[in-house]
């Protein structure tokens, strides 16, 4: 088995990259021409005047000023945070909910053929629907829903179209490592008499541990995207896309404001895809022999 | 060590094994194949007969190895006991029962060409899994694993994973497995077909004096000459298209027990070989002619 790199090597090389990005952006904005690159008629590369890309620090700063003038204002960073939590938290309950959909699927299309047949090709023809497209349905739907106490709120929307977009990757994937075990220990299982339950419990299960987890983390990715689209084409409050495009406003006369909630949704994907990363880890037994991912 | 008799005369298919072995009345057999045969359907109505009429019979104890060219149908006819698939026509029975019943009942343990051994489970986890599907208890699992891994000698191994094991080593950990439920039958489909020449006579003692510590009988499917004559009790030669019994060899080179390094140099063993040989290219065998040089 060959080993991964150290941990603090990876660092290190994780660091360089973004310190680079950084020198890439810096450098550009030292060097590029006043307007830009443009390739008949076409911008190729941005300009570089302090409104269209407004020095790192100038970010940096902005972000530790308070939102607004008025005298009440959070710094923006918090701001920006309780967003991001805002956005994860409906990210995670839609990850779940896609989790569980694509697994029960690939459960489905592994156990019966016909249901691969007759299930497979929806799954795929799902993703081709734009998301701009579904929000509104979803949105109108949803507040037709009410029984009891319960009542369809918006923010369960933004979540069920960040599970339509997160239960794609994992039924594929879990499709996929179900049907990975070799025929020899599918002939195995079948000499022990072992049923289809037993023979998932103990073979294919774990044996789609190595598929899962790309597919995994495909799906915590889909899914704070899934929320941050939602969001914006929902209308919902108090997120990061909304605050993303209502942000996006300000560029004008406050040019550092709008990147800090896209700051604020790139550390969204990260800890999303770190939280995927944590379940690797609990699952590393399963994944011997494979190749260092 | 008085050397060899065949079965039946040259030509005439040997339809089972005369009742010299002890034991060999029907229904007190570990294997009784009937008159079987197995016909894979193919595309546009072309089908393929990997076996024609085949019927053999292994009594409680034996050792029979089945050799013969690639398509021969050795592979299928293990699978066919082993209830991995069905006869077109025949019959099986294994212990007195259907095939299929044998195999709910676990009466035999199988190894094949791949080890197959489950590479999230340790040494002891793997030889632990057909223990453990059958509910088994943990403690009484642990002690039957730690004797096997033992019989096999990779004590110092039990909790290493198969990643970290020998092509040899997983070998020995899937017969290991086999054996796990003590059974009175193994199969074994060319278990040590991946491994170099070295490892595998190292495997073949083993495999002896495995056979002769549990008493199972076993059926080997093997393409080595020497492999199938230093192991078995009778090599059953087949031939091709369509997968038939060509001829049965009974080797008479000592019982289990007493098989070592140096019947591999006993004149005996040379002269089985070279007559399974002959067999096997489809000539009547004579003695005289000594080994053929391939």
């Amino acid at each position: 088995m060959r080993r991964s790199p150290l941990p603090a090597r990876r660092f290190v090389v994780g660091t360089l990259g973004v310190v680079l990005l950084a020198v890439i952006w810096e450098l550009y904005k030292l060097l590029g021409p006043a307007e830009g690159v443009v390739l008949g008629g076409v911008t190729v590369l941005p300009r570089t005047s302090d409104i269209a890309m407004p020095h790192l620090w100038v970010m940096a700063a902005r972000a530790l000023e308070p939102v607004t003038g008025a005298g009440a204002a959070v710094p923006l960073w918090r701001a920006v945070l309780d967003a991001s939590l805002f956005t994860l938290g409906i990210s995670a309950v839609g990850w779940f909910v896609g989790v569980t959909v694509g697994l029960a699927l690939a459960l489905l299309m592994q156990r019966f053929r016909l249901a691969e047949a007759a299930v497979l090709p929806w799954i795929i023809l799902s993703q081709t629907v734009p998301l701009i497209a579904l929000a509104p349905l979803v949105r109108r739907w949803g507040s037709q829903i009410q029984f009891g106490a319960f009542s369809w709120e918006s923010w369960m929307s933004v979540a069920l179209i960040a599970s339509y977009l997160a239960f794609f990757p994992v039924s594929v994937g879990a499709l996929r490592g179900l049907s990975s075990p070799d025929a020899n220990h599918v002939d195995l299982m079948h000499c022990y008499s072992a049923g289809w339950w037993k023979t998932l419990w103990r073979l294919r299960l774990p044996a789609s541990v190595g598929y899962l987890l790309p597919a995994l983390r495909l799906a915590a990715a889909s899914a704070v995207i899934g929320s941050v689209v939602a969001e914006v084409s929902i209308g919902l409050r108090g997120g990061i896309g909304r605050l993303i495009v209502e942000y996006a406003g300000a560029a004008g006369g406050d040019p550092g404001k709008p990147w800090a909630p896209i700051f604020g949704s790139v550390l969204l994907g990260l800890v999303a895809a770190g939280f995927v990363g944590l379940i690797g880890l609990g699952l590393r037994r399963f994944r011997r022999g494979e190749v260092a991912a | 060590m008085s050397g060899l008799e065949r079965d039946g005369a040259p030509g005439e298919v040997p339809v089972a094994a005369p009742v010299a072995v002890p034991g060999a009345v029907s229904g007190n057999l570990a294997v009784d194949v009937r008159g079987v045969s197995r016909v894979f359907a193919g595309r546009k109505g072309a089908s393929v007969t990997a076996l024609a009429d085949v019927s053999l019979t292994v009594a409680p104890g034996e050792f029979v190895s089945l050799i013969g060219p690639s398509g021969c149908g050795k592979s299928t006819l293990l699978r066919l006991i082993a209830d991995l698939d069905t006869p077109t026509a025949g019959e099986i029975r294994v212990f007195g029962k259907p095939a299929r019943q044998a195999r709910i009942d676990q009466d035999y343990g199988i190894a094949f060409q791949q080890a197959g051994l489950l590479p999230w489970r340790t040494v002891s986890g793997n030889i632990e899994l057909p223990l453990e599907l059958h509910g088994v208890g943990r403690t009484a699992r642990r002690a039957r694993a730690a004797e096997l891994i033992e019989l096999v000698g990779l004590s110092e191994f039990a909790g290493h994973y198969p990643d970290q094991l020998s092509g040899g080593m997983q070998q020995r950990v899937a017969i290991a497995r086999s054996l796990a439920e003590s059974p009175s039958l193994l199969l074994m489909d060319e278990p040590f077909g991946a491994l170099d020449e070295m490892t595998r006579e190292r495997m073949q003692n083993e495999l002896v004096r495995i056979c002769a510590e549990t008493s199972a009988a076993v059926v080997f499917v093997t393409h080595s000459i020497p492999e199938a004559v230093f192991l078995s009790n009778r090599v059953v030669v087949l031939e091709p298209r369509p997968g038939r019994i060509r001829d049965v060899l009974r080797v008479g080179l000592g019982d289990t027990g007493g098989r070592g390094e140096t019947l591999r140099e006993d004149e005996a063993f040379f002269h089985a070989v070279s007559q399974v040989r002959e067999l096997l290219h489809g000539e009547a065998p004579a003695g005289a002619r000594g080994v053929e040089a391939r």
